[in-house]
């Protein structure tokens, strides 16, 4: 596990270094060196000077850890905090005004829009990315898996691999009689709560270990801690399958399956697939979405998203010009630093909408 | 006071009696003040945590009611009983006592009856290293190395025992080398300092007339520790033992680690399970409403459990050295 955070950091330190070197030479070939003309690289002529703190989502750590390195370079007076804690800390932290944004995987729940006091949070999409099924068994590389078998999986109704169910999908390969080992997280996660999500959505009548946060799996699952976690309880398990976000599955260089979408077809994770998948999503007002199973044939049907949550009406005009100017980063030249790190880009029509509700946050 | 009194008597026949007193007066006066602040102001935080906790818990006690003691925990469906996380507290505290009380006795009685003072200081060194190794490095040792290695011990238990009526139950195969057995072994671990250091410094205080006085009349060294050390110091021991039972159940992250994280309640100790602190520690990050409420009641129940724990042992050692003051 800890070799994994190393690894990540490492992954982390070399995609922002890549990223400054490649800031600093788009600004050095002329000032308007870089296509995207974001609202961030807009206001980026004119010198910030100020301190942003936000935490939440630890989906988003690795991509604001990134994101602020590179940022450096191009407002070298701001600085930025963002500590992860997971997405329902961000929340909590924006709703008692210890931070400026906050990082969520979910919408704010019912239950908690009461703690921001009838003030307005405006939801920022800032990337999408695939949760990948990832299994140990030696020799079979190519695995497919419906949502149906997914949830009969984790629910501990399939408990070998060379069940009737999977075999039906997957003609020709060879699938041992290996029991499977359920692979989960042990802490309360957005990952948990968007697999879920994903299983309730696409499964409502086999699923019915609802979605949430924490889930009540079998208790023959095992539990790691973190998406490092589950991928070193995978890795080291034979017969075992987890749910792990892609660049943790990656970076352990594990093996996942292709899942069947909404219009039939098998479809590997990767930023590509999930990136798909968020060109049909239903966008409502408020830029909240779901991205899991949709329709369209090169849709990941596994896919999430993270949002970065600010209020509407800031206490200072600084610091609403800061949000504006890094949230302006974040959708639009920050975005190139998404694919090396193991995440998916927004699809053009959220961006537009994203880039387009900056203006409104004033103070 | 009595401190004062004493002071006050001795001081004549050294410091001639003059205009220092007052000054002295002053300064004791404040210093008895201070003392007495520093005293309160622990006593209003520790008040403070307690009212703050609970109310934070009260959404989960107004709508759990007496299902606050469930048996489960499914925050999908709403549904927070605290039986799994309790039992599993206990079910880990007992394993740790029954491993680690045994031998910390022995290691004690070992340092001050067996072995000269001179050469038990070495050991008692490495005794005390146990307790500075921060929990979390024992929590990931506990997962990275002990786990996978005990996986296969409980492997060949569990095929010994099965089909047995009481130990099949017990020790029945294992599902995953994180477990209630692993957490337990890993709070002995943690605790057999504690539990040590504190048995020797009771044992250590058995008059030597007395233990000679055992000898004198013909007792073995044995017979002696049954005789002399036992008596005086069960009080202290016991004291000793419970407060070792109340770092077990505090214990955060390194139960959270070697656990398994799946709360069930079975007899199964090779099984997957859960306890109070872990359950805080992992759920906490995205829980909302009543599960958070939920998390903060089991912090209240475990701050309970702890004071009553610690008041027990506290009262065990005192009564132990009000009786050895009256030998």
């Amino acid at each position: 596990m800890q070799r994994r955070r190393i690894q990540r950091a490492a992954s982390v330190g070399l995609a922002a270094a890549m990223a400054s070197l490649v800031v600093a030479a788009c600004s050095s070939s002329g000032g308007n060196g870089s296509s995207s003309s974001s609202s961030g690289s807009g206001s980026s002529s004119s010198a910030l000077s100020g301190t942003l703190n936000a935490s939440g989502s630890t989906f988003q750590l690795p991509f604001q850890q990134a994101a602020i390195q590179a940022y450096k370079s191009i407002q070298p007076g701001m600085t930025i905090n963002y500590g992860g804690g997971g997405s329902g800390k961000g929340r909590a932290d924006l709703a008692s005004g210890v931070v400026q944004f906050a990082g969520s995987d979910s919408p704010i729940p019912s239950d908690e829009i009461a703690t921001f006091k009838g003030k307005t949070v405006l939801y920022f999409p800032v990337f999408l990315g695939p949760i990948t099924m990832s299994y140990n068994l030696s020799g079979v590389s190519n695995l497919k898996l419906t949502p149906a078998v997914i949830a009969n999986i984790f629910q501990g109704k399939i408990k070998t691999w060379n069940d009737s169910a999977i075999k039906a999908i997957n003609p020709g390969v060879k699938l041992p009689s290996t029991p499977i080992t359920l692979a989960v997280r042990s802490d309360s996660s957005g990952t948990t709560a968007n697999f879920s999500l994903f299983l309730m959505t696409a499964e409502p009548k086999v699923w019915k270990l609802g979605s949430s946060s924490t889930i009540n799996w079998p208790s023959s699952a095992h539990a790691g801690n973190g998406n490092g976690g589950v991928a070193q309880v995978v890795k080291s398990t034979p017969g075992a399958i987890g749910y792990v976000d892609y660049a943790d599955a990656k970076a352990s260089g594990l093996s996942f399956a292709s899942v069947q979408n909404s219009s039939g077809q098998y479809v590997a994770p990767s930023p590509a697939s999930a990136s798909a998948a968020g060109t049909t999503v239903t966008l409502k007002p408020d830029l909240t979405f779901v991205a899991a199973w949709q329709s369209s044939p090169s849709a990941y049907p596994i896919t999430y998203q993270s949002w970065d949550l600010v209020y509407e009406k800031q206490s200072s005009a600084n610091t609403a010009k800061l949000l504006k100017a890094y949230i302006g980063y974040l959708l639009g030249d920050g975005q190139k630093l998404l694919t090396t790190l193991g995440y998916a880009p927004l699809p053009s029509n959220i961006d537009s909408k994203a880039k387009a509700q900056l203006s409104k946050i004033g103070s | 006071m009595s401190a004062v009194t004493q002071a006050d008597q001795a001081a004549p026949g050294s410091v001639p009696a003059g205009g220092l007193i007052g000054h002295r007066g002053l300064a004791d006066r404040s210093f008895q003040w201070l003392a007495l602040a520093a005293g309160l102001l622990v006593l209003v935080i520790l008040v403070l945590i307690a009212v703050s906790t609970t109310q934070q818990a009260a959404p989960w006690f107004s709508a759990e009611g007496w299902g606050i003691f469930g048996t489960v925990w499914d925050p999908a469906a709403n549904k927070f009983g605290a039986t799994p996380f309790i039992y599993g507290t206990a079910i880990t505290g007992a394993i740790a006592l029954i491993m680690s009380v045994p031998v910390s006795v022995a290691i004690a009685l070992l340092l001050t009856e067996v072995v000269p003072f001179r050469r038990a200081r070495p050991i008692v060194y490495v005794i005390d290293l146990l307790a500075v190794v921060p929990s979390v490095v024992w929590g990931l040792w506990g997962i990275l190395v002990f786990a996978p290695w005990i996986q296969h011990i409980y492997a060949h238990i569990g095929s010994a025992v099965d089909g047995i009526p009481v130990l099949g139950s017990l020790f029945g195969p294992p599902t995953s080398g994180a477990s209630f057995f692993t957490a337990g072994i890993i709070l002995a671990f943690m605790i057999t300092p504690i539990v040590t250091s504190l048995s020797r410094e009771v044992i250590a205080t058995v008059p030597t007339v007395d233990r000679e006085g055992a000898y004198a009349l013909g007792a073995t060294r044995w017979e002696m520790i049954r005789g002399v050390v036992w008596p005086h110091s069960q009080g202290g021991v016991v004291g000793a033992v419970l407060l070792g039972l109340g770092r077990a159940i505090g214990e955060t992250i390194a139960a959270a680690l070697v656990i398994g994280s799946s709360p069930s309640i079975t007899s199964h100790l090779f099984a997957t399970g859960y306890n109070m602190p872990a359950v805080i520690a992992n759920q906490f990050g995205e829980a909302t409403g009543v599960f958070k409420a939920g998390l903060f009641g089991l912090g209240v129940l475990l701050f309970a459990f702890t004071i009553i724990v610690n008041v027990i042992a506290r009262w065990a050692v005192e009564r132990s050295a009000r009786r050895m003051r009256g030998a």
